[in-house]
């Protein structure tokens, strides 16, 4: 096939060529009530977890405190799991169910597995929510002042576990439905080449299948059983390896969906196309074998593992920076691309042709450019000695808010306003509130950003309710660069962000309450990548080989060290439980 | 497969930068000498340290504000954190001699922690049932704070201490 350089018509399209002018949710409306319904629950969790963000950046900073010193814990807690857990997911599990059936030209089945997936995931996220805020609800006889990680021994009401079994369970659950959508596909299409957002959303899969191991065994095996007193005492360690084991990888499952969008959609809103679908499929197939063994950077300053693994761990971690620089590379390239055939010239004031009124394509752009300095200081965090200076510092926030918090949010934000129109048959109202929202989110990310990285290296923790002025002040007392300053801007980029997810949600409000209108003003078609997938290998399309190839990566990364540890007995040390 | 002429340059030079990376962190360790937190402080039985029966364990020992002198300027001093103090470091600050290396031994009985010397690279976790070994060289007289970094209950923000560093004299009145 020619990779046409000028012609946008050229190529099979990685949209089915249906031959209709419908619309996604006219094409597809039983897949289309799915997406709906898993971003109606992550929109109304980015609230709630948006809100409890912008409290807590006011409180730690002493700014404005309407809850107790102890309370922030629990907001804490919900802020984590409402956004890194919740809202993720359910965004995730949206856009994928997009993606396949888009992308295949297939509905997914829509019979009991499809709903008991989404019923599952919204069961559990109810109950894990309901035992957080039994921390700030005196009706509720529960709490889960345990944070994200929920370490052990700290111990939250068994409700919280079932919920975060009932989330994950479903996220398998609609894995399968994904895969037996595709499988059907395959019946039909044999030979042909997996259309290349299947082929993201299948590989995405593996990976999270296999990463979910280490929190499904800690939390259904250990975790459970011992918060229901059948274990007396548990293994603050291996339960601690077993959450990192998943830990790291799940940072891939917000990111790999926000490069989907980046491969995919962003080239086309760019006025282009992807340069190269081949090289998208080598940046998945790396991100599925070394996203699982390098858990133990998160442990670099554990004591009970050995130095060496920790250095397998970090070798491992470097190299997986490497289909990010791919990304990097083909994602900008994609957009040059574009800008120039929308009449850009010149060495850099082609970024001048490009959309910058159209939200979607604003939110992707800048949370790719965020995404690059948040790559940055990911890279200092996975120096293993270098992390003694950051580790549990406010730094690991700050690298945090840049990846999941914007190059994952703000992509997902983005594509709202250009996915939602296709999923309800409303156009997108409150387009000029849409235009402002991701420079508001960059402004305000950028400052809270800077403002914890730099508070980190002057010494202040992470994950406390008190500015700690006393301990850290030294030499940041006053003027600028003092940690007054530094404090400052925490809250003003808190209140900036909050204020940016008010407006997304507005415009969603506003759009899917909407009136039906015959033209939505979304063009669907994806046009093909100008390198096509028949001009790569085919043994890419291999899922099976690279998801065996994961497995044994993670068994020489994590064999001998899991061994140690439960080779004293599994709950080993042992710790009873003890409440926040 | 086709690859454009800039990719192939921009890959090449990624992968040199990687490697670059891991070889400025193989320099700290083999150069400076900068020690990963390991597996060597053992484990011990929580309940035991729990109550205080320092006695019966062989890798950690009683507590004590001041550093224990092990030979020359090496000394070893034993910290507990308990939720929501560290012992020595809150009631009492940790001494150590200025120009020495000490060796810190931590352990928990109740929940993780962190040990974190604020403006320095020590900085390290403690969890149950592990006894962290950690070496650190002190050289100026000084005063440093001790916060804990790891999130550990509802009073986690109130759990901060300090080490002293004595010039040798006065730490020689100390711990006699």
């Amino acid at each position: 096939m020619a990779t046409a350089e000028s012609t946008e018509t050229a190529g099979p399209a990685d949209t089915a060529d249906t031959g209709s002018d419908q619309d996604y949710f006219e094409e597809f409306p039983v897949s289309a009530r799915l997406v709906r319904l898993n971003f109606l629950v992550a929109f109304v969790a980015l609230g709630i977890g948006g809100l409890f963000g912008m409290l807590q950046a006011l409180h730690r900073t002493d700014t404005l405190r309407i809850l107790s010193s102890p309370d922030y814990y629990t907001l804490l807690t919900g802020h984590g799991v409402l956004l890194a857990l919740v809202f993720t997911t359910f965004f995730i599990a949206g856009l994928f169910t997009w993606g396949v059936s888009d992308s295949l030209g297939r509905e997914l089945p829509g019979d009991w597995i499809s709903w008991s997936w989404w019923t599952m995931m919204t069961v559990g996220t109810v109950m894990a929510t309901v035992a957080i805020l039994g921390g700030l609800i005196d009706q509720i006889p529960m709490q889960a002042d345990v944070l994200f990680t929920f370490y052990v021994p700290l111990k939250a009401h068994p409700v919280f576990y079932v919920g975060v079994v009932l989330l994950l369970v479903g996220s398998w659950v609609a894995g399968f439905d994904w895969f037996r959508t595709f499988w059907a596909w395959r019946k039909d299409n044999r030979g042909e080449r997996i259309p290349l957002r299947t082929f993201m959303v299948l590989i995405t899969m593996l990976m999270w299948y296999l990463s979910t191991m280490g929190v499904a065994v800690e939390v259904l095996i250990f975790v459970l059983p011992w918060s229901l007193g059948i274990f007396e005492q548990i293994d603050p360690l291996l339960t601690r390896s077993l959450f990192w084991f998943f830990g790291h990888p799940v940072v891939y499952f917000w990111l790999m969906p926000a490069y989907l969008v980046w491969y995919t959609i962003l080239p086309k809103l760019s006025g282009g196309r992807l340069f190269s679908d081949g090289l998208a499929r080598i940046v998945f197939v790396l991100f599925l074998l070394l996203s699982t063994p390098v858990g133990f950077h998160h442990q670099y300053i554990d004591p009970g593992i050995a130095e060496g693994f920790k250095f397998v761990a970090m070798t491992n971690t470097m190299f997986l920076l490497l289909p990010s620089f791919l990304t990097a590379f083909t994602v900008v390239a994609s957009m040059e691309h574009g800008a120039r055939q929308r009449g850009g010239s010149g060495y850099l004031s082609w970024l001048r042709s490009l959309p910058w009124d159209r939200p979607a394509f604003t939110a992707c752009a800048l949370a790719g450019l965020l995404f690059a300095a948040g790559g940055f200081s990911g890279m200092v965090n996975a120096g293993m000695n270098l992390n003694y200076v950051v580790h549990n510092t406010l730094w690991v926030p700050g690298h945090f808010h840049l990846t999941v918090g914007t190059a994952a949010a703000l992509t997902f934000m983005g594509i709202s306003y250009w996915l939602l129109p296709q999923l309800t048959g409303k156009k997108l109202r409150g387009r000029a509130l849409a235009i402002i929202q991701p420079y508001l989110w960059f402004l305000g990310m950028t400052v809270l950003s800077n403002a914890m990285h730099r508070g980190g290296l002057m010494g202040l923790p992470r994950r406390t309710a008190e500015p700690e002025w006393n301990l850290v002040e030294g030499d940041f007392a006053s003027g600028v660069g003092a940690l007054s300053e530094v404090q400052l801007q925490i809250a003003v980029g808190g209140v900036l962000l909050f204020t940016g997810v008010v407006l997304f949600l507005l415009v969603m409000l506003l759009t899917w309450t909407g009136r039906q209108a015959p033209s939505i003003g979304v063009d669907r078609t994806i046009p093909p990548a100008l390198s096509g997938p028949e001009n790569s290998p085919r043994i890419l399309d291999n899922y099976r080989l690279w998801f065996g190839i994961a497995v044994v990566l993670v068994v020489i990364a994590y064999g001998i060290p899991l061994g140690d540890m439960v080779a004293d007995g599994l709950l080993n040390p042992g710790s009873p439980p003890i409440s926040p | 497969m086709e690859i454009h002429r800039f990719e192939k340059i921009w890959t090449v030079a990624s992968i040199l930068l990687l490697i670059g990376f891991i070889a400025s962190i193989v320099y700290g360790a083999v150069g400076p000498g900068v020690a990963m937190v390991d597996e060597e402080g053992g484990t011990v039985d929580v309940e035991t340290v729990r109550q205080g029966n320092y006695d019966q364990l062989s890798n950690f020992g009683e507590p004590t504000p001041v550093a224990q002198q092990v030979s020359g300027d090496e000394y070893r001093a034993n910290i507990v954190a308990q939720r929501f103090a560290f012992n020595p470091g809150t009631s009492q600050p940790l001494q150590v001699p200025a120009d020495s290396t000490v060796t810190l031994y931590l352990t928990s009985p109740d929940v993780l922690h962190g040990f974190e010397l604020v403006g320095t690279n020590v900085n390290t976790m403690v969890i149950p049932g592990q006894v962290t070994k950690v070496t650190v060289e002190f050289e100026d007289p000084g005063t440093y704070n001790i916060v804990c970094a790891e999130y550990c209950g509802s009073a986690h923000h109130l759990m901060e201490g300090t080490v002293e560093v004595l010039p040798q004299s006065e730490f020689e009145e100390v711990s006699s």
